[in-house]
């Protein structure tokens, strides 16, 4: 589904990719982790698209994305920071990128779900972060996409809503979607993600299943694992 | 884009701005027609007034606009649409609502007075063009410099020193060069150097027009032969659209290849 080969990235003087491989395939829950500043966030949005790779190729379902655009219409979005332009309405903004996306869309069901219906009429800029957080989270899944990448998707979430984002993501992959997360959160990692993708130093360093990784770094627990790997590197 | 261009335009004019801009060339029609007397004089003034502020405005909201709408631009690239046609929509937005505030502005008052009985009216048409190329070139600018600078700060004062330039900085060294120069024929120079700032373009052009050009003396004399004739008037509205074209063109070029 996703392709990434060889991929390049500096910002002024700082490399944050170097000759990153990647290769994630259809169906399934991937989780993105490395330590601060690894290029998690920086990879996620070369794939959308919103940051240009210095060297190397990224293909989605297939095809180069190299000044494409029309490929985003298969892609569900969660950015880390849920900035929206303030002085809009709940309401308006989910009926503009309705109008947008033009796209067959389930909106009543996930503001349902998250409890919204008495912040539809209110303006963004007065929401608190974890009704924003929300927000951010009912446009993400409101289309019918066949990949979702997700972006610190639990960040101000009260355990209600963290839960039922857990139960939404398993819908999704249910129905064979393609779920890229990053958290920081192990806990909800280890819960949701079948397979983990480890970036340290601009790198893929390790890609695998949970139990994998904790049998190469020989720690039972899956917290000290991910710990384990940062430390042994800068160890060595 | 058009649906860019749409929320953006609608977005503007919900906001106060656009109608204290419109208000205020309104009252300016008014007071200037009904204190003057004179549709000409009215012109004259209007443009001395039009030639500064419509570029200073149009700096003015397009960083402001650029900066104030980021959130919106990021939520926007990751959905299906071309980099070019948010910038561009956005852009035009601007451009657009700053238009229509300035022509309708000026256009109610001029024609409760009867403009079309008068014999001014191609000035005053030529007047609310300029106007709406003016708009046009200042909001590009704008843009573009907002685009190149992360920081708000640094964006807004590069744009007013890109507006203090041209609207003040670049007379006084044109005025200073023809005086060192004043033994050599300076007449294409001039004419060149006038050509290659929008604001001084668009005086000339206004200016020329009202017939007042005897007051320029020989230059003057120059200026009339070339602005005069419909070929001088095809080629400053073909440079006009020049200064439009080329900072749209590099908004779209440097929006394509930005990170976000």
């Amino acid at each position: 589904m996703i392709q990434v080969e060889n991929l390049h990235k500096k910002f002024s003087k700082n490399q944050v990719l170097t000759g990153l491989d990647l290769n994630i395939q259809e169906g399934g829950i991937f989780a993105i982790l490395g330590p601060n500043g690894s290029g998690k966030t920086t990879l996620i949005k070369i794939i959308l698209g919103m940051v240009i790779a210095d060297k190397g190729t990224v293909s989605v379902f297939g095809k180069h994305i190299k000044n494409k655009w029309k490929y985003r219409q298969e892609i569900e979005y969660l950015p880390q920071i849920a900035n929206f332009p303030g002085n809009l309405r709940v309401k308006e903004l989910i009926r503009m990128i309705k109008d947008l996306r033009q796209q067959p869309c389930e909106e009543k069901r996930l503001i349902e779900l998250f409890g919204l219906q008495p912040f539809m009429d209110k303006k963004l800029a007065t929401l608190s972060g974890g009704t924003k957080q929300k927000v951010n989270i009912v446009l993400a899944f409101m289309f019918n996409s066949p990949l979702i990448i997700l972006d610190e998707p639990t960040t101000g979430l009260d355990p209600a809503a963290l839960i039922s984002l857990k139960e939404l993501i398993q819908k999704e992959k249910q129905e064979g979607k393609t779920i890229l997360i990053t958290s920081h959160i192990m806990q909800f990692v280890e819960e949701v993600a079948d397979e983990i993708v480890y970036l340290l130093e601009g790198k893929i360093y390790f890609k695998g299943g949970i139990s994998e990784l904790m049998e190469k770094t020989a720690q039972t627990n899956f917290e000290h694992a991910i710990a384990a790997i940062a430390t042994k590197k800068s160890n060595a | 884009m058009l649906k860019i261009l749409k929320y953006s335009f609608y977005d503007l004019m919900r906001s106060r701005w656009s109608y204290v801009y419109f208000l205020f060339y309104l009252a300016l029609g008014f007071v200037l027609l009904f204190l003057n007397n004179d549709v000409s004089k009215a012109v004259i003034t209007l443009m001395n007034i039009i030639i500064v502020l419509v570029p200073l405005i149009g700096t003015i909201f397009g960083v402001m606009y650029y900066y104030d709408s980021k959130e919106f631009t990021e939520l926007l690239l990751a959905q299906p649409i071309k980099r070019s046609s948010i910038f561009l929509g956005q852009y035009l937005g601007v451009a657009c609502s700053l238009t229509l505030s300035l022509v309708l502005g000026l256009g109610i008052p001029f024609l409760l007075y009867g403009l079309f009985k008068s014999n001014v009216i191609f000035d005053f048409s030529l007047l609310l063009v300029t106007g709406a190329f003016l708009t046009l070139i200042f909001t590009a600018i704008a843009f573009n410099i907002a685009l190149s600078n992360e920081n708000k700060i640094k964006g807004f004062g590069y744009a007013v020193l890109a507006w203090l330039f041209l609207a003040v900085v670049y007379d006084g060294l044109f005025l200073m060069s023809l005086i060192v120069f004043e033994e050599y024929p300076l007449d294409s120079f001039s004419l060149a150097a006038t050509m290659f700032n929008p604001i001084d373009l668009s005086r000339t052009l206004i200016l020329l027009k009202l017939d007042i050009s005897a007051l320029l003396g020989y230059t003057g004399a120059v200026f009339k032969e070339f602005f005069g004739t419909n070929t001088g008037l095809i080629i400053s509205i073909l440079m006009l659209l020049l200064w439009t074209v080329l900072p749209i063109g590099r908004l779209a070029y440097k929006a394509k290849r930005k990170d976000f």
